[in-house]
């Protein structure tokens, strides 16, 4: 078993389009464009990357919710696509939508989640109340329809779906977009806590510096789907001559996704 | 196997809560069903014809069963993707097998009970007496061609599998074939005959054949007295509908997979259409 949690070789995604329903043009939009990047377990790696840039394809290909058109991925040791079951027992997901049954209570879903990874009721219930009371979540509100929570408690139930399984590997795929500050504030202390406590490594996507900076070892920037740098908050601000992270992130992303639409225009 | 029980029971716990969280649209779809299917069997009360009423009766109540049935094995994707739940259904350590059954097994359930308060709410509209019907015969065809159903189900589930925008529109097409070919409420001769081939391929043509055997309409006496026949009489349409049934349900298993694999390698299980 390899002590890394995640090692991604040379991925390619593209997504390819049809126009019109007979015989129509096909286009094709690469979403990855042979990333490669690795974190050690007990790692937090922040992915940071424009809106469209492949955090979300990455993260999906991760969660064994696509197939890559190229290169590898091994997650916790097993081979993605071949060994997408051994891998789904072992990861669990936010993503920014909370995506839930709206009508069903926070109960509800996740007692639903619970059975479908195999735990008891009792013990499930247990555990869901008590990570949603360290998250700050209302639990008078625990039995209530989700389609009545504000986005933040919403937000806070699908963080609680994905740690109830209690997985070594949480892919966090901005878990904090939209939450007011008190929400956000609470969900990264807690997220700090399960490292502390657990060791769980963490993949975290975010447009949020601040929430990089604060809880990733490592950060990787991504740009039109490929990785443009990576290091530590501080090597990044280095490589871009200083400044905050906003800062090294315009420049550094913004730099090369020039260079990369200028090197396309040349090959092309 | 402790696990995989409560995998399957997941999906029964889900879709029960679902039920009860929904509970207004329940009564509004089995008032409806029995509303119409009281309208239909009412054509056979104007007729003053006890045969076409009971023929028209049966085809309501096994319609009932078996579309239900049907349709919530095959828009079960359809629902996951609007509420926006499919990603992480899918990415749960569970099989596509215990998934499926875990659908069904609710399906089965909810659809007899609705077929149950359609029966009771047609006993408000039509004097109806199922003496000398053989009921044991007719249930034994019901769980039987159930299991056809479940195969059409998950074959038909596909769809919304693997077209976001247009998958749960192909899925109500193909159930509204299925009552156009089946003779529920007509006998087959009646189609025109370039469709009656189809009627062949369709589960609920040989149900509801062996249910109106069963039922005894066929063999009424003058006087209306029902004289249903023994199970033996249906022998073919049973035998038929078990390999249909033995057929449906791997041919669906098989063809859902190879549609999920597709999905996952273009992106199609992203979308919520």
């Amino acid at each position: 078993m390899s002590c890394l949690a995640i090692r991604v070789s040379q991925v390619k995604k593209v997504f390819r389009k049809r126009t019109g329903w007979w015989r129509g043009q096909s286009t094709e939009e690469w979403a990855l464009k042979g990333v490669s990047f690795h974190l050690k377990q007990g790692e937090a790696y922040g992915l940071l990357g424009p809106n469209g840039s492949g955090k979300s394809t990455l993260i999906r290909v991760l969660s064994t919710l696509l197939v890559p058109d190229g290169g590898e991925v091994e997650v916790l040791g097993y081979k993605l696509p071949e060994q997408e079951a051994q891998v789904r027992e072992r990861i669990g997901r936010v993503s920014v939508d909370a995506a839930f049954y709206k009508k069903l209570s926070a109960r509800e879903n996740l007692l639903y989640s619970a059975f479908l990874y195999g735990f008891d009721k009792a013990e499930a219930e247990k555990r869901a109340r008590e990570i949603l009371g360290r998250l700050g979540f209302p639990l008078r509100r625990f039995s209530d329809p989700l389609e009545e929570a504000s986005r933040g408690m919403q937000q806070k139930v699908a963080i609680a779906r994905a740690l109830l399984l209690q997985p070594p590997l949480l892919l966090l795929d901005e878990p904090t977009t939209g939450l007011d500050p008190k929400s956000k504030r609470e969900v990264q202390e807690f997220i700090e806590e399960l490292r502390r406590e657990s060791g769980t490594t963490i993949l975290l996507t975010t447009h949020d510096m601040f929430e990089a900076e604060r809880l990733c070892d490592r950060i990787g920037m991504l740009a039109h789907g490929s990785l443009v740098a990576e290091g530590s908050a501080e090597d990044l601000v280095r490589l871009a001559g200083g400044g905050t992270l906003e800062d090294a992130f315009i420049k550094l992303s913004g730099e090369k996704l020039t260079g990369e639409e200028e090197a396309t225009a040349e090959g092309a | 196997m402790i696990s995989r029980f409560k995998q399957t029971w997941a999906f029964v716990y889900r879709d029960y809560q679902l039920t009860r969280r929904y509970w207004s649209w329940v009564v509004v779809f089995t008032v409806y069903a029995v509303v119409s299917g009281a309208s239909v069997a009412l054509i056979g009360v104007a007729s003053n014809d006890r045969k076409l009423t009971l023929t028209l009766t049966i085809g309501v109540l096994f319609w009932s069963v078996l579309s239900v049935l049907f349709n919530e094995i095959a828009m079960s994707i359809a629902f996951e993707r609007w509420e926006g739940t499919l990603e992480y259904t899918f990415m749960a350590p569970v099989s596509r097998l215990i998934h499926l059954t875990g659908v069904s097994l609710y399906a089965a359930a909810y659809s007899t009970l609705r077929a149950i308060a359609v029966l009771g709410g047609l006993f408000l509209f039509l004097d109806l007496d199922f003496t000398g019907a053989n009921l044991f015969g007719l249930l034994i065809v019901l769980v039987v061609s159930s299991l056809a159903f479940v195969g059409l189900g998950l074959i038909a589930a596909i769809l919304p599998v693997m077209s976001p925008e247009r998958g749960a529109e192909a899925t109500n097409i193909f159930q509204s074939i299925l009552l156009l070919v089946s003779g529920v409420y007509y006998p087959i001769s009646v189609l025109p005959k370039w469709v009656q081939p189809f009627a062949a391929l369709s589960p609920a043509t040989y149900a509801l054949n062996a249910s109106r055997k069963l039922l005894g309409v066929e063999t009424m006496t003058p006087d209306g007295k029902l004289i249903g026949q023994p199970l033996a009489s249906v022998q073919s349409e049973l035998v038929t509908l078990a390999a249909l049934g033995l057929l449906l349900v791997p041919l669906g298993l098989w063809v859902f997979g190879m549609a999920e694999r597709w999905a996952k390698r273009t992106g199609k299980l992203k979308r919520t259409g």
